[in-house]
């Protein structure tokens, strides 16, 4: 049986593979737990989950983190919602079409490789420390890799797919409209699930530096007046952000893709 | 339905035979006229097919047997316009063909159904393009379905279907944009030996009841004997074609006329030719 569960590629029951995740969740908790009230880490550096869990009702009583969590939703929201905008019509096209590939992907690939944080003080610089910055930092940091991105799923397009579409009569265009682009949305949409993720960790990048408000903000000050508990309330936060919005990109693709599926559910 | 259907269908056939009384003294429906391919690679010019020429006669059911490598889908790319002939003309109907178009229908080898659609969209695809009206489209979608015995699997997705299934939706799509010539690359070339005979048989229906002019890719000795009114084999590469071969066996043809005296002295034929071309290609 224990055997079983260890041989590669092999399915283990739905009921025991659950179990095994949940049981990781409880031991990284318990260690936390021995650690913190046992005392034998301070509890300046690693407050208990009991006080954490206080921290967090606390906040969300007085609404202060309520504030702070829809600035910071509205920041990545519509930093990467501009960089997706232009990223993935750009990236249908790079896909596509050779010349577009030639003029865009060199200079692409090179400016991914630079950190979008350290173009932070070039930004305050230009644009000042206002909304436009910190939604700049999140498009710097998402729209390079997700143009890529959406290239590469649009290049995957079966060539006979297309051939037999122009001998059934469709023109450029439509090639476009009707084969390539649904041909690729379940790929683009599982794009920007992906970089979505990223997006929320360049919001602490953009909210560290010259912010005064959000979640990186609050976990920045939290910090500064030795408040480990709302540090760890933060952080807490923004995962399950991403979850959340993770778990919403996945039943999007579920729910438009059946055709994806032997079952058609 | 299905029957009035049909008989839109016999009425616009007829008109075309009507339309083709005219020109029909000489004219092939196709004619390739020195078609040859040069491909240039980095240690010089490779020659993929040698100059080649052949006619295919309206309604007329022919089959380009070859050993692999040889540039059988190399002519019949040129034909569909989706690769370009380094020299020669291909003519359809006295027309040069320039590029790709619904005019010549595509069945590949490969299973290219549009995923995201179900079977009935999958067919009325061209249709659609065309701007025929949902009526027509839902009609004629309804009698494809019927011809090629997949009646009831309208709303199925590609992926519910066997590879069987598939390649006859494929074939049903590219007759439903009513093309004057199917262009058929090595369609059953993926499927297994019984499914293979099967399609044959669903084939030769669709084709019988279209009269549809057909230009068919295989490496299968008995397939091309079986479907044909003329064979052709080509030589290994460089490609050419060797030898045309009329095949007069009864129409309709049955599924028992394989194991025929007469079959069997065309597979003799044909196996001993195309025996001489893969020694050759080995060597």
């Amino acid at each position: 049986m224990i055997k079983k569960w260890f041989t590669p590629n092999k399915e283990i029951p739905k009921k025991i593979y659950n179990s095994v995740g949940f049981i990781t969740f409880l031991v990284v908790l318990g260690i936390w737990s021995l650690l913190s009230y046992s005392g034998f880490v301070n509890a300046l550096f690693l407050p208990t989950p009991t006080t954490v869990l206080a921290t967090a009702v606390k906040l969300f009583v007085s609404g202060d983190i309520l504030f702070d969590i829809g600035i910071s939703f509205s920041r990545v929201f519509t930093g990467f919602l501009v960089a997706a905008l232009i990223g993935i019509p750009l990236g249908i096209l790079m896909g596509s079409l050779r010349i577009m590939e030639g003029a865009f992907e060199p200079i692409i690939g090179f400016i991914r490789y630079m950190p979008a944080s350290a173009f932070i003080p070039l930004l305050i610089l230009w644009i000042g420390l206002g909304e436009a910055e910190k939604m700049s930092v999140i498009f710097l940091g998402t729209f390079f890799q997700l143009t890529l991105m959406v290239m590469d799923v649009t290049k995957n397009v079966q060539n006979d797919l297309i051939d037999v579409s122009y001998t059934l009569g469709a023109k450029n265009a439509q090639i476009f409209t009707k084969v390539i682009l649904p041909a690729s949305l379940p790929g683009i949409v599982d794009t920007l699930r992906i970089t979505f993720g990223w997006a929320w960790t360049y919001l602490v990048v953009a909210e560290i530096v010259g912010a005064s408000s959000g979640l990186g903000h609050m976990i920045m000050q939290a910090s500064r007046f030795l408040q480990p508990d709302k540090i760890i309330v933060g952080i807490l936060i923004i995962g399950l952000l991403g979850l959340i919005t993770d778990i919403m990109f996945k039943s999007i693709y579920r729910a438009s893709f059946s055709w994806m599926r032997k079952d058609g559910y | 339905m299905v029957s009035q259907k049909l008989d839109i269908l016999t009425e616009s056939s007829d008109l075309k035979k009507q339309g083709n009384a005219i020109p029909k003294i000489t004219t092939p429906k196709l004619e390739i006229k020195d078609v040859g391919k040069i491909f240039k690679t980095k240690s010089g010019e490779t020659v993929a097919l040698e100059k080649t020429s052949f006619t295919v006669e309206d309604g007329e059911f022919v089959t380009i047997l070859g050993p692999s490598g040889c540039g059988k889908s190399t002519i019949l790319r040129i034909v569909a316009g989706l690769e370009e002939s380094t020299s020669g003309q291909v003519l359809l109907d006295g027309q040069e063909i320039n590029g790709p178009g619904p005019d010549r229908g595509m069945v590949f080898q490969s299973y290219t159904l549009f995923p995201w659609l179900n079977v009935k969209d999958n067919i009325t695809f061209g249709l659609k393009l065309k701007g025929v009206p949902q009526k027509e489209r839902d009609d004629l979608a309804r009698y494809y379905l019927q011809l090629i015995g997949l009646t009831g699997f309208e709303k199925h997705y590609p992926i519910q279907l066997s590879g069987g299934m598939k390649q006859r939706v494929a074939i049903a799509r590219a007759l439903a944009n009513d093309p004057k010539i199917l262009i058929m690359d090595e369609p059953f070339g993926a499927l297994d030996a019984q499914t293979r005979t099967i399609m044959q048989e669903v084939l030769l229906k669709a084709w019988e009841e279209s009269k549809k002019t057909i230009l068919f890719i295989t490496h299968d000795v008995d397939e091309s004997i079986f479907l044909a009114d003329s064979v052709y084999v080509m030589t290994a590469r460089p490609g050419r074609l060797k030898k045309k071969i009329p095949i007069t066996l009864e129409r309709p043809r049955e599924y028992s006329m394989k194991s025929t005296v007469e079959f069997g002295n065309y597979k003799e034929e044909l196996l001993s030719l195309i025996r001489e071309e893969s020694l050759k290609s080995i060597h």
